[in-house]
């Protein structure tokens, strides 16, 4: 087996003295597709945070075999404000910006790069609209642009389907599935429902970290693991997430 | 009189220069601090500023600069404190603010004899202008012209997002030290013209008037600089023939205008 892309080696992570993460070790592998569930407040955001390097651990350590700038990120949808002065085109240019250039000329490969994105999430017609008068599915269809702009190795996202319409939540979910067979993908979602059928594991963050070697889990095995997640039900599936689930 | 004939006076012709740099420097920096919501941070530099003014009195070295030197070290303070998270960001610009203004006031009230400038550092005195304030503030103009020239795009995305640009590699550490400096520097410098209570107006005003039409960054900082300018020159020269004091007018144009845009908004656009 290749060496992991992150390996994340008992890790403490603690605000001021509010112990967040304990003892979580968790290794990532190339073509991994890992859910990351857990209740509000578990530590998902400051697991991811903490790989991105943006938070830096008190104990133990997080190891990357590759470059800051070979992940992709989507923050929460709070992380940014909203009504920025910004427009789509330039959000999604940022994700292929590196380190500190002084460059006039828009070159032609950029250029590509950027329409690529933008079709690629369907957001061509929209390119030059102000962030602030999207709706929240064009919001995260840009967003989501910028993370994958760059084609990471590795594509981190917190929480990606807050405020979008089912039809994006879809087109979403089908797309990540594709971006997978290039690159490796850590999604945090509140719902496992929804996810289950496109992850291939699951971590479950709550303090712990515990790791299951499969996209389905039941509610027994949530309690085993300490994770009291509510399993929305989508249909009639009523404690059990199964593999042929499909979400509409 | 003539209006071209008042344009013949130096006086008036160092208070229009000082008003198209001003409408520069505040033009571009106060779309920065109005996007990335810094108003109350400005603020408490601004006023901070004061305890310099009343140090420079006192000490006997140019007031304006003790103003640069005491906004610079509240911005970075402010900037630092609120980085590690040891107090919360308004505690600490509201203790800055008032603490600034106390220096000043014990100072002014220490040195002897009387402050005669201390009304034009409140209120501003553009019409007062020396050859060595306009030299300062062109220098100030074409600095923050060139950074925002430079790094725009940095500045962008580390004002749009923080985290993301760190992730990206940006050094966000340095842009926003360099940027918050510059701010400071722009605060001082306006405080000649618009003085310490008045110079907030001319950082945020022009900017939400033009935000009302365009949502884009670049648009923003030329139609601020326009606007500013436009209504700096209209405040002079109704300050001149109304004789009321200059930076005041300046205001009140300003926020007249901001409500003229906002009518014209409704009207036209509907919304």
């Amino acid at each position: 087996m290749n060496a992991p892309l992150v390996s994340i080696k008992n890790v403490d992570f603690a605000y001021q003295k509010q112990l967040v993460l304990s003892d979580v070790s968790l290794s990532i592998f190339e073509r991994d597709f890992i859910g990351i569930i857990g209740p509000n407040g578990g530590g998902k955001t400051t697991l991811v945070k903490a790989i991105l390097g943006l938070l830096k651990p008190q104990k133990g350590s997080v190891e990357h075999s590759l470059e800051k700038s070979e992940i992709g990120y989507l923050p929460q949808g709070n992380q940014v404000d909203e009504n920025f002065p910004i427009t789509v085109k330039e959000v999604i240019a940022s994700g292929l910006e590196h380190g500190l250039k002084i460059e006039f000329r828009k070159t032609k490969g950029r250029q590509r790069k950027v329409e690529m994105a933008l079709e690629r999430v369907g957001m061509d017609a929209l390119r030059s609209r102000p962030i602030g008068e999207l709706s929240g599915g064009e919001f995260q269809r840009t967003m989501l642009a910028r993370a994958i702009i760059s084609s990471p190795k590795l594509l981190v996202l917190d929480e990606p389907d807050t405020h979008v319409d089912n039809q994006f939540e879809t087109e979403l979910y089908s797309l990540l599935k594709e971006l997978n067979e290039q690159m490796t993908i850590l999604l945090i979602s509140h719902d496992i429902g929804i996810i289950s059928p496109y992850i291939k594991t699951i971590a479950c963050v709550n303090r712990d970290l515990h790791y299951h070697t499969s996209n389905e889990i039941s509610e027994e095995q949530l309690k085993v693991y300490n994770c009291p997640i509510e399993i929305i039900t989508h249909g009639t599936v009523p404690h059990r997430v199964i593999k042929e689930h499909i979400h509409r | 009189m003539d209006l071209l004939e008042l344009f013949k006076y130096g006086f008036i012709q160092h208070a229009v220069l000082a008003a198209l740099l001003m409408s520069v420097a505040c033009g571009i920096t106060g779309t920065y601090i109005v996007s990335r919501r810094m108003v109350f941070i400005s603020g408490g530099i601004t006023h901070a500023s004061f305890g310099g003014v009343g140090i420079g009195y006192f000490l006997g070295f140019p007031p304006l600069a003790g103003a640069a030197v005491v906004a610079v070290l509240a911005a970075l303070t402010t900037e630092n404190l609120t980085r590690r998270k040891v107090l919360r960001n308004d505690s600490i610009i509201a203790i800055l603010w008032s603490l600034g203004m106390a220096i000043g006031i014990i100072f002014v009230y220490l040195t002897p004899g009387y402050a005669p400038n201390l009304m034009s550092f409140l209120f501003g005195s553009i019409i007062t202008v020396t050859s060595t304030d306009l030299w300062l503030m062109l220098a100030l103009a074409l600095t923050v012209s060139a950074v925002f020239i430079l790094f725009y795009k940095p500045i962008l995305y580390v004002a749009f997002d923080e985290q993301f640009a760190r992730i990206r590699g940006i050094p966000v550490m340095f842009i926003n030290y360099l940027l918050i400096i510059l701010v400071a520097l722009t605060i001082v410098l306006s405080i000649r013209t618009a003085g310490i209570i008045l110079v907030l107006s001319v950082l945020t005003i022009p900017q939400n008037i033009t935000n009302l039409f365009t949502n884009r960054f670049s648009h923003i900082m030329i139609g601020s600089v326009v606007l500013g300018f436009f209504a700096s020159l209209l405040g002079l020269i109704l300050s001149y023939y109304l004789d009321i004091p200059s930076g005041a007018t300046i205001i009140f144009t300003l926020v007249l205008l901001y409500l003229v845009a906002r009518l014209i908004k409704v009207v036209i656009f509907g919304r």
